[in-house]
């Protein structure tokens, strides 16, 4: 499989995701902008079904799609790793209601991180997560970021659980500096 | 709290609705709604107003979550009115939301802020709005389409009207610092969303 370019979002994977997420019904696409996550942003801008739900900051994303389970809908929240901090207290939401939860993160401050400012949250991603509830499958190949989407939406929408796939910068690769 | 800069530029009246008449004259048919209330004050009054009805969803914590819920929930279910309901304070802290909302302008979502002007549950420390903050102008300024004031019972049947017909909306409701309507209500946050998804299912 072609390797991502984090700038243009050209590989297949993102396209195959973004089906995926659609044939297991996700409607709401929440997101504060990556390039990590431009193909599902500009598919869920392009497709007449699906909501495109850009966020001034994630944790509002967190909210959302808390309101999109209580009309019987399902969401996916986009972010980088940075947002990931600012999701913290509101998933005392999701972890205190038992709302399904289902996050992309595309990760920054770790493999080959070239941006010093980059590493505390991207270090601290996991830790935080877990701390509130959330559980985390990293993705370090291309052929498995499919399959983890595949997993975490059983997670989310079968079983009820708070996920995150963290898309690691191995497979997505780092930005240059 | 002279260290704090009162803001000038808005000039807003002196609040002098009570929130206990206020919130029903404004909010007569909670029913015809799907209900997201904020912290404390506003979710205490939509419980009270509705009998802890399971079509409210009523927070206990999460504070600013419910403008981005209702959004949530109104874009879920776009044959249904949603209300949110909410505290200045917890609006104050998710103003960005108020954007967020103005883009998908769903026609079915209204909000409406009692806006008290102080932080009730806390110690009744002074809100941003207490100093002048104008929460109408800021949803105006972020496209909220329709925005109204209420300072007083005469601006009252416009905003009835408002919540009446569809189209985005937010009504800005200032009333006097003082007790919310008091009811017992449960606090476990997924009792609450269990019966409010068992409610909608069984209304179809």
């Amino acid at each position: 499989m072609a390797e991502f370019d984090r700038d243009t979002g050209t590989s297949l994977w993102p396209h195959e995701v973004y089906d995926l997420l659609r044939r297991a019904g996700v409607t709401q696409f929440a997101y504060v902008p990556d390039a990590g996550h431009k193909v599902l942003i500009d598919r869920s801008l392009a497709d007449p079904d699906a909501h495109s739900v850009p966020l001034t900051t994630e944790e509002e994303g967190v909210a959302l799609l808390a309101g999109a389970d209580l009309g019987g809908a399902r969401g996916v929240l986009l972010m980088q790793s940075s947002g990931v901090g600012n999701c913290i207290n509101m998933l005392s939401l999701t972890a205190g209601a038992r709302f399904p939860f289902l996050a992309l993160v595309s990760m920054r401050g770790d493999y080959g991180e070239g941006n010093p400012w980059q590493y505390p949250m991207g270090q601290a991603v996991q830790p935080v997560l877990e701390a509130m509830g959330v559980i985390c499958l990293r993705v370090t190949e291309p052929a498995d970021v499919v399959p983890a989407v595949a997993a975490a939406l059983t997670m989310a929408f079968q079983s009820g659980q708070a996920v995150a796939v963290l898309l690691t910068q191995k497979l997505i690769g780092a930005k240059p500096f | 709290m002279a260290k704090l800069n009162r803001i000038q530029m808005s000039a807003l009246p002196p609040p002098v609705l009570d929130r206990r008449q206020a919130v029903p004259a404004l909010i007569e048919r909670p029913e015809d709604f799907l209900v997201v209330a904020g912290l404390a004050g506003t979710a205490q009054e939509l419980t009270a107003m509705t009998a802890d009805a399971p079509f409210v969803f009523g927070l206990g914590g999460a504070m600013g979550a419910a403008p981005m819920m209702g959004l949530g929930l109104a874009l879920a279910r776009p044959d249904r009115r949603v209300l949110v309901v909410t505290g200045d304070g917890a609006l104050l802290m998710t103003l960005g939301a108020l954007a967020a909302i103005a883009v998908q302008n769903p026609p079915n979502l209204s909000i409406v802020c009692v806006d008290n002007g102080h932080y009730g549950e806390t110690g009744n420390q002074d809100s941003h709005t207490g100093l002048g903050v104008a929460l109408d102008a800021i949803a105006r300024g972020a496209g909220i389409p329709a925005v109204h004031r209420i300072d007083t019972m005469a601006e009252m049947a416009e905003g009835r009207r408002l919540l009446a017909e569809p189209g985005l909306c937010f009504i800005l409701l200032r009333v006097t610092e003082g007790p919310a309507a008091k009811i017992k209500r449960t606090l476990s946050p997924h009792v609450v969303r269990d019966r409010f998804r068992a409610a909608l299912a069984a209304a179809g």
